[in-house]
């Protein structure tokens, strides 16, 4: 695919907070209907990354482009637009405290598009039979265990139908059937929507079941990028981060 | 000595001017949801209502009293209810109103805003096509800009009828003289610069502590600072903007 059209796209990225050197030349081409998982030591900047693709964050130097477009050139108007092809899942869930679950997942659909209600309720029912969790519409996010959050986050971010998802560490601290329904739902969005999806995890089973391909960060530097299972037996960096024995 | 001066006073002063004009943009152009208005003034409201009274019918009760102390020197005890409510409807209303309010309601919304943005809500906000000024500061700063008045109004009330509670107990001023002694003395313009210095204070107090809460860093320790310094940096400015307001007001 021309790396112009790719959903995501990073080129030369460098990224520092004052001394604080995060990236240095991080170059990545992700292709549509891929879902590519990013590791890497912790602080390598890897949730950084995934803000940069919807612009919460701007790289110090370099480009991001979704879909040909770059995200920081855009202005407002644009960055609304890239902003509408692309879901996110936040490592907490980042659910609005103060709003129910029906509300939640139909905020985009408030914000973006002038939906009649009947047709939010239609899309709300529908999002929470994905994420398995029916019946949940009048809860508010503090009765809900913390798989649920996650699950009622990724109901959220998929209502506005985005092609493109983002997922920030999306079964730490889950219990493993809902680590198993998230690996399940990061899959269906690839097989029945070919949805493209950019995961950022530590779990490595979870990164093993549902990844076309591995990108490990460390000192600024994509250090290894490629199939799973050959970077595992081949590459002795991927094999020291997954079988724990990386040095720092 | 350059680099401090940028990161703590210029830039910080030019993200407050750019809030401000976004603020402002949105109250003028009708992009407040009355919905969103209409939660906060309950808000802001119901919060308030009892610290409001306890301070000014207190301060009403002090002033009534420390007035006539001083009066009696003069033989002008019959003049306390002139100054005691000159004082709360020019002065004590609108100043103790937003002091007050700055520690009950500006606390309470650094608090809640710095927890979005530690909790990552402000960037789902924006990643779910909306904009976080538009749905959480300017309702809140607008909401402000109404309650504060009111609440002034009724500090103002609570304050004189505080004053008239020592007059007629205490000083043995009868209720007629007391209240005639307000009336035929406070004009409507002493009234209305009260309630312009409370609109621009109610404006100050939210806008800083909505400020202090999008700025937060650093998880919970961040939602403390930005929750103190809203508070600490909203009195400030409410009493220094106090001066100048009266300084303009009575030139007209």
């Amino acid at each position: 695919m021309d790396q112009n059209n790719s959903p995501v796209s990073f080129e030369h990225i460098a990224m520092q907070f004052g001394k604080n050197v995060v990236h240095r030349d991080i170059s990545i081409n992700v292709n549509q209907g891929e879902v590519v998982t990013i590791m890497g030591p912790s602080g390598t900047g890897k949730t950084l990354l995934l803000k940069m693709i919807i612009g919460l964050l701007n790289p110090t130097a370099g480009k991001v482009s979704v879909f040909g477009k770059s995200v920081g050139d855009a202005g407002q108007e644009e960055l609304e637009g890239i902003r509408a092809q692309i879901g996110m899942l936040f490592q907490g869930a980042a659910l609005f405290d103060s709003l129910s679950v029906y509300e939640n997942i139909a905020y985009s659909l408030r914000e973006r598009f002038h939906l009649g209600e009947a047709a939010i309720a239609e899309i709300v029912k529908e999002k929470l039979r994905m994420v398995n969790l029916s019946g949940t519409e009048s809860k508010f996010p503090s009765q809900l265990s913390g798989g649920q959050k996650k699950r009622i986050g990724l109901a959220r971010a998929l209502a506005s139908s985005p092609r493109v998802m983002l997922f920030d560490e999306p079964t730490t601290g889950l219990d493993p059937t809902s680590v198993r329904l998230i690996d399940d739902l990061i899959l269906n969005l690839k097989h029945e929507l070919n949805i493209t999806s950019i995961v950022v995890t530590h779990d490595i089973e979870s990164a093993k079941r549902v990844s076309d391909r591995w990108i490990l960060i460390n000192n600024g530097l994509v250090v290894a990028d490629g199939e799973p299972h050959a970077l595992l037996a081949e590459n002795k960096y991927v094999n020291a981060f997954a079988t724990g024995n990386w040095d720092e | 000595m350059n680099s401090v001066i940028k990161n703590k006073v210029i830039a910080p002063v030019g993200e407050f001017g750019i809030m401000t004009v976004h603020v402002m943009r949105d109250i003028f152009r009708r992009e407040v949801r009355a919905r969103d208005l209409f939660k906060q003034v309950v808000l802001i409201g119901n919060n308030s209502l009892l610290i409001v009274f306890l301070t000014n019918i207190f301060t009403g009760m002090v002033m009534a009293l420390q007035t006539a102390y001083g009066l009696q020197r003069f033989g002008a005890k019959l003049y306390v209810g002139n100054i005691v409510s000159l004082a709360q409807v020019r002065e004590l209303g609108p100043v103790l109103t937003a002091i007050m309010l700055c520690g009950r309601v500006g606390a309470g919304i650094a608090a809640e805003v710095a927890s979005m943005v530690v909790t990552e809500q402000v960037d789902a906000i924006k990643a779910l096509g909306a904009n976080p000024i538009r749905k959480l500061v300017s309702p809140r700063v607008l909401a402000a800009m109404i309650v504060v008045p009111l609440m002034t109004v009724l500090a103002d009330l609570i304050g004189i009828a505080g004053g008239a509670l020592v007059a007629t107990l205490e000083l043995n001023i009868t209720w007629h003289t007391y209240v005639r002694s307000v009336v035929t003395f406070v004009t409507i313009k002493d009234v209305f610069d009260g309630l312009i210095k409370a609109g621009v204070f109610g404006f100050l107090l939210v806008s800083v502590a909505c400020y202090k809460g999008l700025h937060a860093r650093g998880g919970t320790e961040g939602v403390g600072m930005a929750t103190t310094e809203a508070v600490v940096t909203g009195s400030i400015l409410i009493l220094v903007s106090d001066f100048f307001l009266t300084k303009l007001l009575l030139m007209f």
